[in-house]
């Protein structure tokens, strides 16, 4: 709770707290700068280097190397990595689970937070308790089971055209909720357990049941916990490798990051392409961090910042 | 916060009532009380007020608590248990089940050539995040926390790897250490000599680190970043007029009111390490030098062998390592609960520069 009532939590901004001397001198902070500068750019050499290969041409690249200046500039490669490989056909599959997830997610979640936190339901600790081990433990060790419960597990052709639960978005999407469920419900009970009681208590003098403390009250006030992890919940939902790939079977159905491998091709793998893939896959979650940059920072220190 | 006056002001009306909110949770509830052995006085203490469920309201919690819950038992619990139970039996996933007892755990210990292998890279790579990676995010924190200018350049800069793939950063990595084509052979020069970064077994899981670290970096300095502009600037100074330099300041007296960051960053660092799969499995499917726990989990399953037994026994090591670091931090989590934060800011900084004397 301790970040949770203290604001500067949720903004890393430059601005310092009031208060605190500047001692520093003039030549100190220069070198201080310079060193930074250096990480920073260090640290994003990685990904410049695959946006700056993406652009040349594979011809160019294997006769002069990496570092070396460009004679072709073209966007050829994203051209083909969009539509030979069919990765537009991915990111949607990446879409068609990742968004109806982090939905799912969040309402079981403030759910379970609210009950814990706010109607106060008897074993609640252990709730909690279960919710937030559960997303801790390593996801290889439910995979073997989850592989078999998933192809004994018959669906109508309707909702999964290989009839099991297996090789169906349902499955992944089902897996990713209750996986990501437990870092919510920690996240939402905390935030929840920091919002002033005195306004849940007056609707209930007003006569209002649960459903309507909950939905009508208390969710309109996690608002910004809700935004929060919304944004790294897609995050981690398109991230996510694993459960792809252990759980899904057609190529057709794979979301976009698995789908990176059909790129390499079985002889010979043009890395440059490669590149193209990779900043296509990355544009979507880089956007989101670059634009909800605050909401993305606040959701990881909500969840550290337990009280 | 108005807790305790709150508290005081409902509690005798509350009291006598005997918890009212039997909700389906009910169920669940029983070992409650090996859990907090206070829980009662706690509880009446907490539930300030009467709270008359209406059939309606016990049906909505029923069935939004009941649905999450199931959903938790089927798809997680329910496979960690299983994966124990598979783990005595040698099934292959389509006849029938037959129990060996412990044998698939003396085959995986004896007779599994890349087992050990596996176990020496995972901690190796616990080792490289723990003693590098971590160390070095709570540096950068620190040194952005001093409110210079451009700070939110620098950390955007450090944070970006984070919000990557790993599946993606496994393809960065090749286009890095490639051995013909790679970045570094040629930063370095080495073009007529070149390294085999990935493919040599004996450095390749070195260059997988550096980018594992890379990521990891800029998540630890993120959640240290925020643990330190919530800690007191007053707790400094009183520090500094103690005659504390910088460094004593910040290990002494900053870094243990951080205990709440630090535990979480320990977690994450362990954790990360156990469940490391998808860079390696980008870089090469896990072979070759750069086997882990999780690969041999997934191979003995998707693998032609489907050894489903045996690798269920695999991944009940793994388990059995990560169940031990979860109670350990619920444990933490659950004593400063009961003790409560605010009264361990106070005395702790109190005490730090008191200590600090020579």
């Amino acid at each position: 709770m301790t970040a949770l009532a203290a604001p500067p939590a949720a903004d890393l901004g430059p601005d310092r707290p009031p208060g605190r001397p500047v001692r520093r001198t003039r030549p100190a902070r220069l070198v201080l700068h310079a060193f930074l500068c250096v990480v920073a750019l260090g640290w994003l050499a990685p990904v410049l280097l695959a946006v700056y290969a993406s652009l040349r041409p594979y011809q160019e690249t294997a006769k002069d190397g990496y570092f070396s200046l460009p004679r072709h500039l073209s966007l050829d490669y994203y051209r083909q990595a969009f539509t030979q490989s069919g990765m537009s056909r991915n990111f949607v599959n990446s879409m068609i689970i990742a968004v109806p997830g982090v939905v799912i997610t969040l309402l079981l979640a403030s759910f379970v937070a609210f009950a814990v936190a706010r109607v106060r339901v008897r074993g609640g600790l252990v709730l909690l308790i279960m919710f937030t081990a559960g997303n801790l433990l390593p996801p290889q060790v439910l995979v073997t089971p989850l592989y078999v419960m998933f192809n004994h597990i018959a669906l109508p052709y309707e909702l999964s055209d290989s009839q099991v639960l297996y090789d169906s978005y349902l499955g992944v999407i089902a897996v990713q909720v209750a996986f990501q469920l437990g870092f919510c419900v920690f996240v939402l009970t905390n935030f929840m357990r920091a919002l002033p009681e005195e306004i849940v208590e007056a609707a209930i003098v007003d006569g209002a049941g649960v459903w309507t403390q909950y939905w009508r009250i208390t969710l309109p006030l996690c608002r910004p916990a809700l935004a929060a992890l919304a944004t790294l919940e897609f995050t981690w939902m398109y991230n996510d490798f694993l459960w792809a790939l252990v759980l899904i079977n057609d190529p057709e159905k794979l979301p976009v990051t698995s789908a990176l491998n059909n790129l390499r091709g079985q002889f010979f793998t043009d890395y440059n392409l490669l590149a193209a893939g990779s900043v296509l896959v990355a544009l979507p979650t880089v956007v989101i961090f670059f634009v909800l940059q605050r909401h993305f920072i606040a959701g990881l220190t909500l969840g550290s910042s337990k009280g | 916060m108005s807790d305790t006056t709150r508290r005081t002001a409902a509690d005798p009306a509350a009291t006598p009532q005997p918890g009212p909110a039997a909700g389906p949770a009910a169920a669940v509830a029983d070992p409650a009380p090996a859990v907090l052995p206070d829980r009662p006085a706690r509880t009446a203490r907490r539930r300030p007020r009467l709270r008359r469920l209406s059939r309606r309201d016990l049906l909505v919690l029923g069935l939004l608590l009941g649905i999450p819950v199931l959903l938790d038992l089927a798809l997680v619990w329910g496979p960690a248990l299983a994966s124990v139970g598979l783990s005595f039996t040698s099934w292959d996933g389509i006849g029938a089940i037959h129990g060996v007892g412990g044998r698939n755990y003396v085959d995986v210990t004896t007779n599994y050539p890349p087992f050990w292998p596996a176990v020496r890279h995972n901690l190796v790579w616990l080792g490289f995040l723990a003693l590098v990676a971590t160390p070095l995010g709570l540096f950068f924190a620190v040194l952005l926390d001093r409110g210079i200018r451009f700070s939110r350049f620098y950390q955007s800069a450090l944070y970006l790897p984070v919000v990557l793939s790993l599946a993606v950063i496994g393809f960065i990595a090749q286009l890095i250490f490639s051995r013909d084509q790679g970045a570094l052979n040629s930063l370095l020069g080495r073009t007529q000599d070149p390294v085999d970064w990935i493919g040599d077994p004996s450095i390749n899981l070195w260059a997988v680190l550096l980018l594992a670290g890379w990521r990891h970096t800029g998540y630890v300095m993120i959640l240290y970043l925020a643990g330190l502009k919530s800690v007191d600037p007053s707790l400094k100074e009183a520090a500094a007029i103690d005659g504390a330099n910088e460094a004593q300041a910040f290990f002494r007296v900053v870094l243990p009111t951080l205990r709440p960051v630090n535990i979480i960053v320990g977690v994450i660092t362990v954790i990360e390490a156990l469940r490391a799969f998808d860079i390696v499995y980008a870089v090469n499917h896990g072979r070759n030098g750069l086997e882990l726990l999780s690969v041999l989990v997934t191979d003995n399953i998707i693998g032609e062998a489907s050894r489903i037994g045996f690798g269920s026994a695999v991944a009940v090591l793994l388990l059995v390592v990560s169940i031990g670091c979860i109670i350990g931090y619920l444990a933490q989590e659950l004593r400063e609960d009961r003790y409560g934060t605010r009264a361990r800011r106070r005395t702790r900084p109190r005490k730090a520069p008191r200590g600090d004397r020579p």
